[in-house]
């Protein structure tokens, strides 16, 4: 099928072209439209998955390459490798999910589900596209929809929270803009200048000979032969006392860090969390995260292997911070979605730690967690979101024994907690694992140090996660709700396949390793500065 | 029949396969079915007889192939079963992968035979003594993947699947030991069960993560050294680092590329290694766990003092002794010293029936991990074995009389009750002389094995001299006090008269002292569906009665064992079969032998089977050293006996009385060394402390920062918006102001209404008029 | 009759029609007086067309005009009566949404 990944990503924005024609009092077509417009890429990107993509090839697959923008160079181009496959699947799996997971929002649901076709289209966007224009593009596509998303049908102080994150990510997508622009600039001085050198490391690509000043594979070649130094610019390179290479990488990886989010850039997320309703901090915890890690391997640490080589401690530092101090504030928390929030932080520690460390198992070991976060946390946010759909409060204090009255939800509650405490069997424990072991063969000598740091973190993230659990579930039961009801057929449809997934990617890992190698291996190789 | 008893890797693997899968499968059977399913327990309880009847099956073949000196390290690569589980494709080196399959050796046939039985028995026993509990099709569900989660960590043929079965079997231990969690008619357990849950996770896996460290040192070490060693190259082709089979030989050929010394990164290895030991073996200082593990349900008490959880720690340490430096050893060994004795003085004093065990069975784990230690690894994985069995019969006696006597814990309200459970209290006294070491119960040959390694290494006292010292003089105070307290048990439990439905007796002034306030109301029991009995109630304490026929033959089978004659076989099948070279092969045994410092003969008086042959010896320092240890070994088992009985038969007065004379140390041990309050004040304190300190930190500083950001940029803003408006917008203003004015001023006439503005036309047209004509 | 005499009838009448459009608080005054404005134009007509000229002129301007007036008056009348259901009375003061 010619254009799939196309189709895939526009899918959802004809599915909300054709909801704003419907009438606003039409809500069962609106969220029929809805369940189609998510259901087709989930189809496709299952298609994609197990027929039609290459696991064996590094290349970039799938292409779809035309001029875009003439005057800037930008091109329409979208192609995905290993390391974006599972995730785009991730996306269409959490979006789907997130469709039913709104079936209670009874608030303008015309602007929601249009609203939430119109994040899909950004955040596959994000996943395929290999021009920075067009990745910038939709990365900024999919900022708007979360800030009406969180700003309208969130909770009591959702503008905060709403402006917050957008105030906070947009700072961080200016950073980007202005690397972005530097890079743009070098690339087309480069490539126009056409030397050996230039022509050397393009070739072997589609690149050659073609003006892509944007092209994303053409700015890792050149930056992975350590030609895209800022050279040509007019400061030569060096930048009031640092290089070039060092001013992109920080400018970029901040940018991406906000959303990943990294200490001590996270303090957006709790709040977002906690104001935003239950299917969007799904697909915000699920997938919006990701796109910072995600981001950090496609399009910052490729570029300027010089400056991720320069400052990789730094990177696995930040890292074993995010996971202990995350875990620390997560036990600190009396609010359960906040502690979930927190949780979030310090599962995404991992994969910086593992992308720091540069070795096989750890980046493998930072991509899996990257899928495997996407569950297991969808999971927690859903936990969440039964009990505050029932009780209307998240108070971690304000429960107790519900698992006499909600022995199901306990049950699938268990499960979901032991998922994201990385107990082995389950797919947090493969992830978690890989990028320690990974970490600690690092060639750096005192990456050793920061993991054996960082497995203070597995405890606390346990002792957090049963304290929350004998609150809420365990000990006497809370006269109060002692007619609550237990978790209903569509919540339990919700997290079954998010569990299942947890369950099956702990036993059988090799599902998504075996799909990610040929890059992971690629990617090494070319973050190896010689 | 010799054709029966070899190994057939063709089927066996198949067979062994199905080990770990029945329980499995019974567990998705049971849980997804919830109680619908019909006799789901006997089903399940079934499925665990197959099991039980392959793993002995299985061991016969490892105790034929050791006596026909076969040798029998088998991997499931023989049958060509593995799976690649991090690649399923070719390309990947081995090395990068983790190619996992199943491994059946000596030690794990052991191993797997008794926990097959005893969870066979655990099973069967739960049909009588769960009979009638809320979530009994649960429980069953639980038990049965925790057996699964043991026999997977048995089989497992490489470090990291251990681990991961190690972690399952902390999941189940949570949700077991939490079982009457969910259950608040259960007054007295309700939220016990529900923070020593909890507890029991999270001390556990303080220790897990240091073996999770352990795992990644070992492997990062190997693979270093693989990667520069051509001796490393030849000797495995392909190499899977977690294997343990390459992990034995590879810490062979690195020590030996290391003159002989291990290497600080194997030392450091192997310390957080026996970490997970001590924290699932429960050693000081993580033995907490396991006294408060008592608030499950008994048959989960048997389960985890005897065949799982507390049995894996040691298992551990008898996988990875080849890699344990001598300095590790010696650290296991002042470990497991330490701890039997430490929690033998605690058994002194307690009066929970299950306490007493509780704290037997960590002081017990102190001597299997003081011998390895010692260097005797097969004496340490003798004593798991022996203790496995008899631990199993002493908890479910103690369900069994615990049920009996409607959910009285306290032995204070006990006595004499032997005439009315005499199948119970045999069992139990057959144990009891095992666990005490009295001569040709199985306990004797363990232990005295034990106190041999001790003995022997104190004389060659080649390695170190401290610890062997410490442990001998530990280990024998520990034996000696094991055997006071366990007859102490047998005597307040079994003998006198019942005190239970007495007004006074010589315990009650002290019981009310402790607030007690009679027996725990027993959820389970009170519409209970025994039939086989309906004598039931809150005030029955008349009615104790013996258990029933499922119950009692448990208890039977396990405790089998323990007796003098099939000790004696036990001992002789175990000795031949586990020796150190069957365990890690011709040539890595051969090396840990020879570095070890155990002495010469030592096996050879394991392997005559009946302590008679023990004085048959021609080394001199070995017949010393064995007759010191026979001697040793028998003092402390009737020294313990006699005073039990000196003190609770004859003297019944004296301990109160010695307790008075010393209550600073009776209140010590009674309250366990205050080692509970401590941690609560130094651990869990700070780190609650702490993470509500960070969570502030968060809140105030970190967003403070955000936010402050935030505000300084408003107030730039604002500022910015003042000289706009006053200057800039100012000039505009100034011109803007001079037509406002002016339309204010015309805005007068602009009234709206039809009738001034025609007067205005009118007036205006009279006044052109005027100035037409005028002008 | 003289032409002045004529005038000063229609001026006097005219000055009558204005007096009433302003001062009158009904809105059928108002087209009454409009009415007037226009019997003083028609006077005018018909007395210039005598004195003046020596066609028709106006006396077909005249003629024309009260065709004018009657559909004119028909058209106010219209209009008053919208008045009258949107603000619900006939005065004029009360119409001041021009203002706005």
């Amino acid at each position: 099928m010619d254009h799939i990944l196309s189709w895939i990503t526009f899918l959802p924005l004809i599915g909300m072209i054709a909801i704003l024609f419907v009438p606003k009092a039409n809500t069962s077509l609106i969220k029929t439209i809805a369940l189609a417009a998510t259901g087709l890429p989930l189809v496709l990107a299952t298609w994609l998955y197990f027929g039609l993509f290459d696991k064996m090839s590094a290349d970039l697959q799938m292409v779809d390459r035309f001029t875009w923008i003439a005057g800037l160079n930008a091109e329409y181009y979208v192609g995905i490798d290993g390391l974006s496959i599972a995730l785009v699947w991730l996306t269409a799996l959490l979006l789907f999910i997130g469709v039913p997971a709104s079936f209670g929002i009874n608030k303008a649901q015309k602007s929601y589900y249009a609203l939430l076709l119109l994040l899909e289209v950004g955040i596959f966007g994000v996943f395929v596209a290999q021009d920075y224009f067009l990745f910038y593009v939709f990365w900024e596509v999919m900022l708007l929809p979360m800030y009406f998303l969180i700003g309208i049908w969130g909770g009591p102080r959702r503008e905060y929270a709403a402006i917050k994150f957008f105030l906070y990510t947009l700072a961080g997508s200016v950073l980007m803009l202005v690397a972005l622009v530097a890079l743009r600039l070098d690339m087309g001085a480069l490539i126009d200048s056409g030397t050996a050198e230039v022509v050397s490391a393009l070739s072997g690509t589609e690149d050659l000979g073609r003006n892509a000043y944007f092209s994303i594979p053409a700015m890792t070649a050149l930056g992975g032969a350590g030609l895209l130094t800022g050279s040509t610019l007019p400061f030569g390179g060096d930048f009031l006392g640092m290089q070039f290479t060092t001013w992109v990488f920080w400018f970029l990886f901040i940018g991406f860090a906000i959303k990943v989010p990294v200490f001590p850039f996270h303090t957006w997320l709790p709040d977002a969390h906690v104001q935003a309703p239950t299917p969007i901090s799904v697909i915000l915890a699920g997938i919006l995260l990701k796109l910072g890690g995600y981001g950090m391997i496609r399009a910052c640490f490729p570029i300027v292997p010089q400056g991720f080589d320069d400052y990789s401690y730094a990177l696995g530092v930040l890292g074993v911070i995010s996971i202990v101090y995350g875990a620390y504030v997560a036990l600190g928390q009396t609010d359960f979605k906040r502690m979930v929030a927190y949780s979030s932080v310090s599962h995404m520690g991992y994969v910086l730690l593992g992308m720091a460390a540069l070795t096989e198992w750890g980046m493998s070991g930072a991509a899996l967690q990257m899928f495997n976060h996407g569950t297991s946390a969808a999971v927690l946010f859903l936990v969440v979101g039964v009990i505050y759909d029932r009780a209307h409060h998240r108070d971690l204090n304000g429960f107790g024994g519900l698992a006499q009255v909600m022995p199901r939800y306990w049950a699938l509650t268990t499960l979901g907690f032991f998922a994201a405490l990385g107990l082995p069997g389950l797919a947090g424990f493969v992830s978690e694992a890989m990028t320690l072991v990974g970490a600690y063969q690092s060639p750096r000598p005192g990456f050793k140090l920061l993991v054996i740091i960082s497995v203070l973190g597995i405890v606390i993230t346990a002792a957090f996660l049963l304290w929350a659990m004998q609150r809420v579930f365990l000990g006497n039961l809370n006269p109060k709700y002692k007619d609550i009801k237990d978790i209903n057929a569509r919540e339990v449809l919700c997290q079954a396949p998010l569990l299942f997934l947890c369950i099956f990617l702990g036993i059988l890992p090799h599902y998504l390793l075996d799909w990610m190698r040929p890059s992971v291996a690629l990617l090494i190789q070319n973050l190896t500065v010689n | 029949m010799l054709g029966m008893l070899e190994f057939n890797p063709e089927l066996d693997f198949k067979l062994l396969l199905a080990v770990p899968l029945i329980p499995f499968f019974g567990y998705l059977l049971q849980i997804s079915l919830r109680g619908r399913l019909p006799h789901g327990d006997k089903i399940l309880t079934g499925g665990m007889f197959v099991v039980m009847c392959i793993t002995v099956y299985m061991a016969a073949k490892a105790i034929s192939a050791a006596h026909a000196g076969v040798p029998f390290l088998h991997h499931s690569e023989e049958a060509g079963m593995t799976h690649g589980w991090l690649y399923d494709v070719a390309s990947q080196p081995s090395f990068k992968n983790l190619v996992i399959g199943v491994f059946y050796d000596p030690l794990g046939a052991a191993m797997l035979a008794v926990v097959g039985i005893v969870s066979f028995c655990v099973h069967l026993f739960s049909m009588g003594y769960m009979h009638g509990d809320k979530r009994y099709p649960i429980f069953f569900a639980n038990i049965s993947l925790f057996t699964f989660a043991m026999l997977g960590l048995v089989l497992s043929d490489n470090i990291l699947f251990l681990f991961v079965f190690w972690e399952i079997m902390g999941l189940m231990s949570y949700l077991l030991i939490g079982h009457f969690s969910h259950d608040p008619s259960q007054k007295f357990f309700h939220s016990w069960a529900t923070w020593a849950s909890k507890k029991a996770f999270l001390t556990t896996r303080v220790g897990d993560v240091c073996l999770f460290i352990g795992i990644f040192i070992f492997y990062n070490g190997f693979q270093e050294f693989y990667a520069t060693s051509a001796a490393a190259h030849a000797a495995l082709p392909e190499f899977h680092p977690m294997r343990f089979t390459h992990m034995w030989e590879m810490a062979k050929l690195v020590v030996e590329a290391n003159d002989g010394i291990y290497p600080t990164w194997m030392t450091v290895g192997g310390m957080f290694t026996i970490g997970g030991t001590v924290g699932k073996s429960a050693q000081f200082p993580l033995h907490i766990w396991l006294p408060d593990a008592m608030a499950g349900p008994t048959p989960v008490s048997a389960m985890i003092h005897a065949a799982t959880m507390v049995a894996a720690g040691v298992f551990l340490l008898g996988r990875m002794f080849p890699l344990l430096s001598p300095d590790v050893l010696a650290a296991v060994t002042v470990f497991g010293s330490v701890t039997a004795l430490f929690a033998a003085t605690i058994g002194l004093t307690c009066y929970d029936l299950k306490a007493v065990l509780a704290y037997s069975t960590i002081s017990q784990l102190g001597f299997m991990v003081a011998a390895v230690g010692l260097g005797s690894v097969e004496a340490g994985m003798f004593h798991m074995t022996t203790h496995a069995f008899f631990k199993a019969c002493l908890f479910l006696a103690a369900g069994s009389v615990i049920h009996g006597c409607h959910h009285i814990q306290d032995m204070r309200v006990m006595g004499g009750i032997r005439k009315k459970m005499p199948i119970t209290f045999a069992c139990m006294l057959v144990c009891t002389m095992a666990i005490a070491g009295l001569p040709w119960f199985s306990g004797f040959f363990s232990k005295d094995a034990i106190l041999l390694a001790a003995w022997g290494n104190l004389i060659e006292g080649e390695y170190f001299g401290g610890p062997p010292l410490l442990a001998l003089i530990c280990l024998s105070l520990g034996a000696l006090f094991t055997s006071f307290y366990m007859f102490r048990l047998i005597f307040m439990t079994f003998f006198g008269e019942y005190r239970g439905d007495m007004e006074h007796h010589m315990y009650s002034a002290q019981l009310a002292a402790e607030g007690y306030e009679g027996p725990p109301p027993h959820g389970h029991d009170d519409d209970h569906g025994h039939d086989d009995h309906d004598d039931h109630g809150h005030d029955a304490h008349h009615g104790v009665h013996e258990s029933p026929l499922v119950m009692t033959a448990a208890l039977v089978i396990v405790a089998i064992f323990a007796i003098p004659g099939a000790a004696g076989l036990l001992n002789g099948w175990f000795t031949e079969t586990v020796t150190v070279e069957n365990m890690y092969g011709e040539n890595v045994g051969a090396w840990v032998l020879a570095g070890t410092p155990v002495m010469e003969g030592t096996k050879e008086v394991l392997v005559g089977g009946l302590p008679m042959a023990i004085a048959d010896h021609n080394s001199h320092e070995g017949h010393d050293a064995h007759k010191l240890a026979l001697i040793v070994s028998s003092i402390v088992a009737f020294g313990g006996l006699i005073g039990a009985w000196f003190l609770y038969i004859k003297r019944r007065d004296l301990p109160g009385k010695l307790t008075a004379q010393f209550p600073l140390v009776y209140t010590g041990v009674r309250r366990k060394y205050f080692i509970d309050e401590i941690v609560d004040f130094t651990v869990l304190k700070p780190t609650v402390g702490f993470a509500r300190f960070l969570r502030k930190v968060d809140e105030n500083v970190i967003d403070g920062t955000v936010l402050l950001v935030g505000r300084i940029h408003k107030a730039l803003g604002s500022i910015s918006a003042w000289i706009d408006s006053t200057f800039v917008d100012g000039a505009v203003n100034a011109v803007g102001l001079v037509s406002q004015n002016l339309g204010a001023a015309l805005r007068l006439f602009q009234t709206g209404r039809i009738q001034p503005y025609a007067a205005f036309a009118v007036g205006g047209g009279i006044l052109t008029a005027a100035w037409l004509i005028l002008s | 009759m003289p032409l002045g005499a004529y005038i000063a009838v229609s001026a006097a009448l005219f000055a009558i029609g204005i007096v009433t459009i302003i001062t009158r608080r009904n809105v059928l005054y108002i087209l009454m007086g409009t009415e007037m404005i226009l019997n003083a134009a028609n006077i005018n007509f018909v007395a210039f067309n005598r004195f003046g000229s020596n066609g028709l002129d106006g006396r077909m301007f005249a003629i024309f005009t009260i065709i004018l007036a009657a559909a004119e008056a028909a058209v106010a009348l219209a209009i008053v009566l919208n008045f009258y259901y949107l603000f619900n009375s006939v005065k004029p003061s009360e119409a001041d949404l021009l203002r706005e």
